[in-house]
């Protein structure tokens, strides 16, 4: 059993943040009473630790998280990463520290509380992405494609390579409004970058009939003496609805003035995770 | 007529058609042009009635030859006629598809002057989106029976899934409401479809660029409600499709009356939604659960029950395989278990390898046991609290709405309602209204 003191850690929110923080972890033998992304605030009873972002820690645990646990407990331990879970560093932490003790069965823990709680969440993630690849809906802004999505996790690097592979030739954008972050496809190239508002002119002609033949599908496709609301609902949550051509069209149009051409410039990285 | 106006009539006209799958193909983009497939299939959207809406699902005509009884774009019904053009139906896949409303096309077709002509017409839309727009994504095209064998091989090899449509569960049925077909050219295609992917995955297997023919299989579709076939006869019949021709799936549509005919239901006759519901739980405990069709159902006992499901039907007249030990029962056995499926008895199996699974454990793996509690023991232990009467088993395995029913059920009758009694009147009556639980 890890001992856990009552200091608060503080790191910078990057996922080599968090890899620093398990570093320290092991080295102190230690679990903080609480671990958070963000700028120590002035009005704590129990002043917190602020844990550095060191590359070179980093990338040890990176190494011996491939090499000592393989593939999937990476791929799992990164998924954890982007999920919305609350207090999901501590349980990441957690994770770690079963992980190492147990191995690369520690995915078959799903009894353990902290590997059922992140495996939940990571399903969630994972579904949320599934869904979003149906439930989003490209608009026509030659020449770009623009989408916007209201995801509860962090679902962009899960749809990279869905929509990379299904639209090589386009040029588009998918704007995650949660977490104030597109992905960019540009001339072949593939970027996740930082976008803090976006806004769109009102769609073209060519676009606005096809939204009306998409519409015009829809209704028609539905058999009036089959109605069920309720099934339509629990397939498709509402929150998904705002941003579909069929049900929300309204949302698409609300944003107005600049064109779309004026992208923000690209950051350097294109995932949040370091290159294997 | 406008591209809105010809859309519109075309999607009436084939939203009867159940199937609206885009599973069963995995190619990935290939870097170039425009679309790919994904296994699992992806779902675009649900209309209001709750279906699928992952292809664009259009009729290249409504204008037909023949004369089906319960068909809409049957010769003899007035109603507006229309075609799309070939690369008019393209244009609009690929606007459509761009924009991530669809997976892809679902194409069908009226049969226009003879089922030679209708085949060439949907192999020329087929062809301009493979070919000129160089569309990758999933294709789903109808085998028009009666068409050329030579065609059907050309459709096979542009799409990525092939259906037939059986229509109605027994030849009597077929010549009785759909005169113009008969049971030999239906089941002449599929078994076409079955013998060419049979070859072509061999093919493909050994061959460097061999081309895949219909690589996500075949499926078919019957209607249901509108012939007195009992539910024992469909089930058998898709059982022996199944693994006849080696079908991906079997799709049911219960009957909506659209038609007035002498020989059909009357317009007034809801669809039996219910019947449909339960005829695809037992197609999925034929093709998930390892169930065989005599098990379900029986000549002395044809019908579904309409309050309880398949599964839970078996298992209440099984008593002798419960309760099942979570820790120790094979896959097979933790499958027949009302409330766990594939996926919970998967989680048990890999769970149960690293440590004893109790009922907490069980929660924690995200295994449902509202019902599964009443059939299962955790090393040797039933569940805190479980109250095994009949009648509180019972409660647990209805829906809120089946007991909804059966409250209902039980004022209107003053005597004892035996759920165990299929027979019952009552229940019989209801089952004819098509109540949906």
């Amino acid at each position: 059993m890890i001992p856990t003191n009552d200091t608060p850690w503080l790191y910078d929110g990057s996922y080599e943040g968090l890899l620093s923080c398990v570093f320290e972890s092991f080295r102190l033998h230690v679990l903080p009473c609480l671990l958070e992304a963000g700028e120590p605030s002035q009005l704590s009873l129990t002043p917190p630790r602020v844990m550095l972002t060191d590359p070179h820690k980093a990338a040890r645990v990176q190494t011996a998280l491939r090499h000592k646990l393989g593939q999937a407990v990476t791929e799992f331990f990164q998924s954890c990463f982007l999920t919305c879970l609350e207090d999901k560093e501590l349980y990441m932490l957690r994770f770690m520290h079963l992980a190492f003790h147990v191995g690369p069965s520690v995915l078959h823990f799903l009894s353990n509380e902290t590997v059922a709680t992140l495996w939940k969440s990571v399903r969630h993630l994972e579904n949320e992405a599934h869904l979003l690849k149906g439930f989003l809906r490209f608009s026509d802004y030659p020449p770009y494609l623009i989408a916007v999505i209201h995801p509860k996790n962090f679902v962009l690097p899960l749809l990279t390579a869905h929509f990379c592979d299904r639209f090589p030739e386009e040029n588009f954008l998918i704007y995650d409004e949660t977490h104030g972050c597109g992905l960019l496809q540009q001339k072949g190239k593939i970027r996740i970058l930082p976008i803090d508002s976006l806004a769109l002119s009102l769609p073209s002609e060519t676009e606005q009939k096809y939204r009306a033949l998409w519409q015009t599908y829809y209704k028609t496709a539905a058999i009036q003496a089959r109605y069920n609301p309720a099934c339509r609902m629990s397939h498709m949550p509402k929150r998904y609805w705002k941003y579909m051509t069929e049900l929300g069209a309204a949302a698409l149009t609300r944003h107005e003035s600049t064109a779309p051409e004026s992208l923000p410039p690209a950051p350097p990285r294109q995932s949040p995770f370091p290159e294997s | 007529m406008d591209t809105l106006d010809k859309l519109r009539i075309l999607t009436d006209a084939a939203k009867y058609d159940v199937a609206c799958t885009s599973s069963g193909s995995d190619r990935s983009g290939r870097g170039r042009g425009l679309g790919n497939a994904v296994a699992c299939g992806i779902c675009h959207s649900f209309t209001a009635d709750g279906r699928c809406v992952s292809l664009l699902k259009v009729l290249m005509t409504n204008y037909c030859v023949y004369d089906c009884q319960y068909c809409v774009n049957r010769r003899s019904h007035d109603t507006r006629r229309t075609a799309f053009t070939p690369r008019e139906l393209a244009h609009l896949t690929i606007a459509f598809y761009r924009r991530n409303y669809i997976e892809g096309l679902f194409l069908s077709s009226g049969v226009l002057r003879s089922p030679d002509y209708t085949c060439e017409r949907m192999i020329e839309t087929l062809s301009l989106l493979r070919c000129e727009y160089h569309f990758n994504g999933y294709i789903h095209a109808k085998a028009i029976p009666g068409a050329d064998p030579a065609l059907i091989t050309q459709l096979g090899l542009l799409a990525d899934r092939l259906s037939c449509n059986i229509e109605l569960p027994s030849q009597q049925s077929l010549s009785r409401l759909a005169p113009d077909k008969t049971k030999t050219s239906i089941l002449k295609p599929m078994s076409q479809i079955r013998d060419q992917m049979r070859q072509s995955q061999y093919e493909v297997a050994h061959y460097h660029g061999a081309a895949a023919f219909a690589p996500a299989g075949q499926s078919t579709q019957m209607i249901v409600g509108a012939s007195p076939e009992t539910d024992f006869q469909i089930l058998k019949l898709t059982e022996g499709l199944y693994q006849k021709y080696r079908l991906k799936r079997v799709f049911f549509s219960a009957y909506t009356p659209v038609m007035e005919g002498p020989l059909l239901p009357a317009l007034t006759t809801k669809p039996p939604l219910l019947r449909e519901h339960r005829l695809y739980q037992a197609d999925w405990l034929l093709r998930f659960y390892r169930f065989k069709a005599d098990e379900l159902l029986s000549e002395e006992n044809p019908s579904f029950h309409p309050l309880l499901d398949p599964k839970c039907n078996w298992a209440l007249h099984h008593p002798e395989v419960f309760p099942v030990e979570i820790n120790r029962a094979p896959y097979e056995l933790l499958l027949r278990v009302p409330g766990l499926g594939p996926r919970s008895a998967k989680r048990i199996v890999k769970a149960r390898r690293l440590a004893p699974l109790d009922y907490d454990a069980l929660k924690k793996i995200g295994v449902v046991l509202k019902r599964a509690r009443y059939f299962i023991l955790c090393n040797g232990r039933a569940a805190d609290g479980l109250n095994l009467t009949h009648d509180a088993v019972l409660r647990s395995l209805l829906t809120s709405q089946g007991l909804a029913y059966r409250h209902a059920l039980e004022s209107a009758e003053p005597e004892q309602l035996s759920l165990f009694d299929p027979s019952s009147q009552t229940l019989r009556s209801l089952l004819k209204e098509g109540i949906a639980l």
